[in-house]
């Protein structure tokens, strides 16, 4: 299955670049970047075909700190850095599918440790310059250099040996791995392929984590993505134009991407961005929550809203199962000797009332939750785990099996005692600024008053939180979400392993502190160089089973995608996986006599 | 007579509001924390006397509210069934003034629920969280005020009736506390304390941080009234019959002060029941479950509640009459306390 181009789905390119080329003949003759020249092999996109021209503006939830995919870490500068560079291969966020992008095609050899990859020919960086295998050599050399420090180093060490980058021909690469991965080509989504001609000079000097600020000169920084940089305003907005050396186009011949500037406004508050996008300074609007997307919905005219289905965001609740050793306060100890009980934290699970979640919370465009693989996750979503309903009187069984009592509160109520008659009070740390948890907590509480537990909600500022939860480790229980960033759950591989540091209830641990979360290390790390997708699969399916039993998180709800966009910008298609409105920007368009009216 | 009189009238209103407040487990239909989660964010139900054939009924009665088919914020009034109001119903468990266990409610309806003022995020009854959001709201104004006053007359009396350095250390501490950006140090000392407290516990702490900030103003006005009154002859008279300094200000000196106390209270109340709402407001005030005026206006940060749910305002709305009630007593107060003022004085010229 992971040879070349052969998938039926692609089946569109070859006749695509065909008709591409008589576009060129028969189209317009006026020689202007938009038209592409013969030698260049560009991708075709089938997507309704556009009208070029116009700007496009969209709001950011701040500043992104740099344009440099190399010490990127958030989330808005790679938001940014998504639409001004390009990666050899890249997930279709639509279909989740690799596709071939920068490389026309790839072939994996038979015992899965070389990866054949041919770039296509004639390329140019924004800047004009030719693309070809010294730059992946360049890139792949850099994101590996220890002293770099670049977030994707990691990705790219399999089996304990970095990957090693052989240039066969000025078009041709071959990645040699030290261990069959199980993720195969998608391991280059996302690896933006930098210029050498610009970074080679300050690599040498060992000043690459200094360049790439927004402050840079506009000709000064180049990407492979379809925009590039025009102009930034400090603490307002940064307008990027189009890249007329784009490597796509669409079934006409016309070079993507259609409009000509792509405008980020930063705007810190959720709030703020739906009022932007209301007054019209915006023209499309991302994650957008259940309220805000009805509030905007009332007003169909105006707008196109989209609901992409259930998204990769999974929202938990977990309690604190660290063992700090001596150093634990008798308080601590005792409320740990509960949530260390798996039918303690089972009675919870049980009575957790998702549907509600999904009903107040999400108003409905959510999905509940019981595993860690999220609904939106199609191919990976584990059909035969269980999904217990809500059952208060389980809930009680369990905990009454686990040594719990009760006794009659004086007015009406009664409360859970433990096997010591010490009754059951435990706090949950929820994020400040995030409503939709501080809900869920709300309901949480509520459920778990029925069985007697008095629990208090704590929201906390998110930074103090995180602090709270992975640092001081001072805390009982918490609800977290965490949105995937692809849909191979090998992208939440720090959750799985008992050494990763989002192994929230208790992370970064040296040896795995029971036996199902060693079983749960053997099972992920057997599925890395797993070869086929059934194996892979097979063993992830196990590991699921395996977390629902412990329950060592309780999971919630994961929400739909939702997006806005005005009803005059033409192939607006959300897509569950990030950038979910941005991820086809370069084939967005104005339609006709709908010039923006911001400019 | 005129004065006593308006003082009279604001007293009885203001009685009367606290007195439906004080019972708001016998006025609110339902327990506060109490979730309908079928039924979030429910508009105010309409009291009706005519059904939908035009015939009138002698109860009031009201129409269940059923949610707009695929929508989950929109309702829609099931005239299928008249919901008849009855009176003194038996429902939730509450203790009326804190220690009389009762289920008997003003109001409510047989099979099903009565939200005249609409329901919040949760399902919640928006009429009973008012009510018993008054609880925390008025009783944090009520008792923060009485701390202010008790520190402001302490702290007064000692620097007007003593004098010398005590005064200046003391009014240089008070121009220091006037100075303070109150909410600002409200939030650092909300943020020193522990992270985890029980409701009980944050609604005193809560007050207690509000009344000791705010007892500056309280205290410059009292030492004025001092100061005044040891000078005044019957206080020399009683010092010349050798009345010890406690004596002096427990009989003489502080009744003279009563009057500016009265109405510095009834100043303080409400804005510190505004105190109270802001820090709540914040999310820094008594915990989720329990209502107060403040956290029940909290949802309003939120653009979509703003736009689309008018009736999360009321407990502003509410306050209002309070506030005004207050203001008016005050007003009152002090024309009384100016009317004393020359009242004495002029028998003071005369003798």
């Amino acid at each position: 299955m992971r040879k070349a181009i052969p998938n039926l789905k692609r089946c569109w390119i070859l006749p695509a670049l065909f008709l591409s080329g008589f576009a060129f003949v028969s189209h317009r003759t006026t020689a202007s970047p938009r038209e592409k020249t013969a030698k260049e092999e560009l991708l075709v996109l089938p997507e309704k075909v556009g009208r070029p021209g116009g700007r496009l503006v969209v709001s950011l939830r701040g500043e992104p700190k740099t344009l440099n995919p190399l010490i990127a870490a958030d989330a808005r500068s790679r938001e940014v850095i998504g639409v001004m560079q390009a990666d050899l291969v890249h997930i279709n966020r639509a279909t989740q599918e690799a596709e071939p992008a920068l490389a026309k095609s790839w072939k994996i050899s038979p015992e899965g440790l070389s990866y054949t990859l041919v770039l296509r020919r004639g390329l140019k960086f924004s800047d004009g310059h030719p693309l070809d295998a010294d730059d992946v050599l360049f890139s792949f050399q850099v994101y590996l250099d220890e002293s770099v420090h670049a977030p994707q180093r990691d990705l790219l060490i399999v089996g304990g040996k970095p990957i090693a980058v052989r240039k066969v021909d000025a078009y041709t690469v071959v990645f040699q791995l030290a261990k069959t991965y199980g993720v195969g080509e998608r391991l280059f989504d996302g690896l933006a392929i930098l210029p050498r001609h610009l970074l080679e000079k300050p690599y040498q000097e060992g000043k690459l984590g200094q360049i790439g600020s927004l402050a840079t000169a506009a000709g000064q920084w180049a990407g492979l993505g379809p925009f590039r940089l025009k102009e930034y305003v400090a603490g307002q907005r940064l307008v990027l134009e189009r890249n007329p050396y784009y490597w796509k186009s669409d079934v006409k011949g016309n070079r993507l991407p259609y409009v000509d500037e792509l405008v980020f406004l930063f705007v810190p508050n959720a709030d703020a961005q739906v009022l932007k996008f209301q007054s019209g300074e915006t023209d499309m609007i991302g994650q957008l929550g259940a309220e805000n997307f009805a509030v905007l919905s009332r007003q169909q005219r105006a707008y196109t809203m989209m609901d992409a289905g259930p998204g990769l965001e999974y929202n938990f609740l977990f309690f604190n199962l660290n063992d700090a050793g001596e150093k634990t306060s008798p308080e601590m100890q005792r409320k740990q000797k509960w949530f260390r009980e798996v039918k303690f934290r089972q009675a919870v699970s049980a009575a957790v009332d998702r549907e509600a979640v999904v009903g107040l919370v999400y108003q409905g465009r959510g999905s509940a939750l019981w595993g860690l693989v999220a609904t939106g996750n199609r191919r990976w979503g584990n059909e035969k785990l269980a999904h217990p309903t809500r059952s208060l009187e389980r809930a009680r069984a369990l905990l009454k099996e686990a040594g719990f009592s009760w006794n009659a509160g004086s007015d009406g109520g009664s409360s859970l005692l433990d096997s010591d008659g010490k009754p059951v009070e435990f706090s949950i740390l929820t994020s400040s600024s995030n409503a939709d948890r501080a809900k869920m907590a709300a309901l949480i509480q509520d459920d778990l008053k029925h069985l007697g537990m008095r629990v208090q909600v704590v929201p906390l500022e998110s930074r103090s939180l995180l602090d709270r939860v992975t640092q001081s480790r001072d805390y009982d229980a918490c609800i977290m979400g965490i949105a995937s960033y692809d849909a191979d759950p090998n992208s939440d591989i720090s959750v799985w392993l008992s050494s990763g540091g989002l192994h929230l209830w208790n992370p970064s641990q040296a040896h795995p502190a029971t036996s199902w979360e060693a079983e749960i290390d053997r099972l992920i790390e057997e599925q890395m160089s797993a070869r086929t997708f059934e194996q892979r699969k097979k063993l992830y399916d196990r590991a699921q089973e395996i977390l629902a039993e412990n329950q060592p998180m309780i999971f919630l709800a994961s929400p739909n995608i939702l997006a806005g966009a005005k009803k005059t910008i033409g192939n607006f298609h959300p897509a569950v996986l990030e950038p979910y409105v941005l991820w086809n920007v370069e084939q967005l368009y104005l339609k006709n006599g709908t010039e923006n009216a911001t400019r | 007579m005129r004065v006593r009189r308006a003082l009279t009238r604001w007293l009885v209103v203001l009685g009367l509001l606290h007195g439906i407040v004080i019972c708001a487990g016998f006025f609110a239909p339902y327990d506060p924390a109490e979730q309908d989660r079928k039924s979030p964010y429910l508009p105010p139900m309409r009291l009706h006397l005519l059904d939908g054939q035009g015939h009138l009924h002698a109860h009031p009665f009201v129409y269940s509210l059923k949610l707009h088919k695929g929508s989950f914020d929109q309702y829609e009034e099931d005239t299928t069934e008249a919901q008849p109001v009855k009176f003194f119903v038996s429902g939730a468990r509450y203790r009326l003034l804190g220690f009389l266990p009762s289920r008997r409610h003003l109001f409510g309806a047989e099979n099903a629920r009565i939200c005249l003022l609409g329901t919040d995020a949760y399902g919640r009854d928006q009429l009973s969280r008012l009510l018993f959001g008054g609880q925390v709201s008025l009783v944090a104004g009520l008792l923060g005020a009485g701390i202010t006053l008790l520190i402001g007359l302490a702290i007064g009396a000692v620097a007007g009736y003593f004098g010398g350095w005590r005064d200046t250390l003391l009014m240089r501490l008070a121009e220091l506390f006037m100075a303070l950006p109150w909410l600002y140090l409200l939030f650092a000392i909300r943020a020193f304390l522990p992270l985890t407290v029980s409701p009980l516990k944050a609604f005193f702490l809560i007050i207690v941080v509000i009344g000791t900030v705010g007892w500056a103003r309280p205290a410059r006005l009292v030492r004025g009234v001092v100061l005044s009154a040891k000078e005044r002859d019957f206080v020399r008279a009683a010092r010349g019959f050798g009345a010890t300094n406690g004596y002096l200000l427990r009989r003489h000196i502080l009744p003279e002060t009563s009057s500016v106390l009265l109405t510095q209270a009834a100043i303080l109340i409400p804005q510190y029941v505004l105190a109270e709402m802001t820090l709540s407001f914040l999310g820094l005030g008594v915990p989720e479950p329990v209502p107060s005026w403040g956290n029940l206006l909290s949802s309003l940060q939120q653009y979509s509640v703003l736009v689309s749910h008018w009736w999360m305002y009321l407990p502003a709305v509410v306050m209002v009459p309070f506030f005004l009630v207050y203001l008016g007593l005050a007003s009152s107060l002090q024309e009384r306390g100016d009317a004393y003022k020359i009242e004495t004085r002029s028998l003071g010229n005369l003798t």
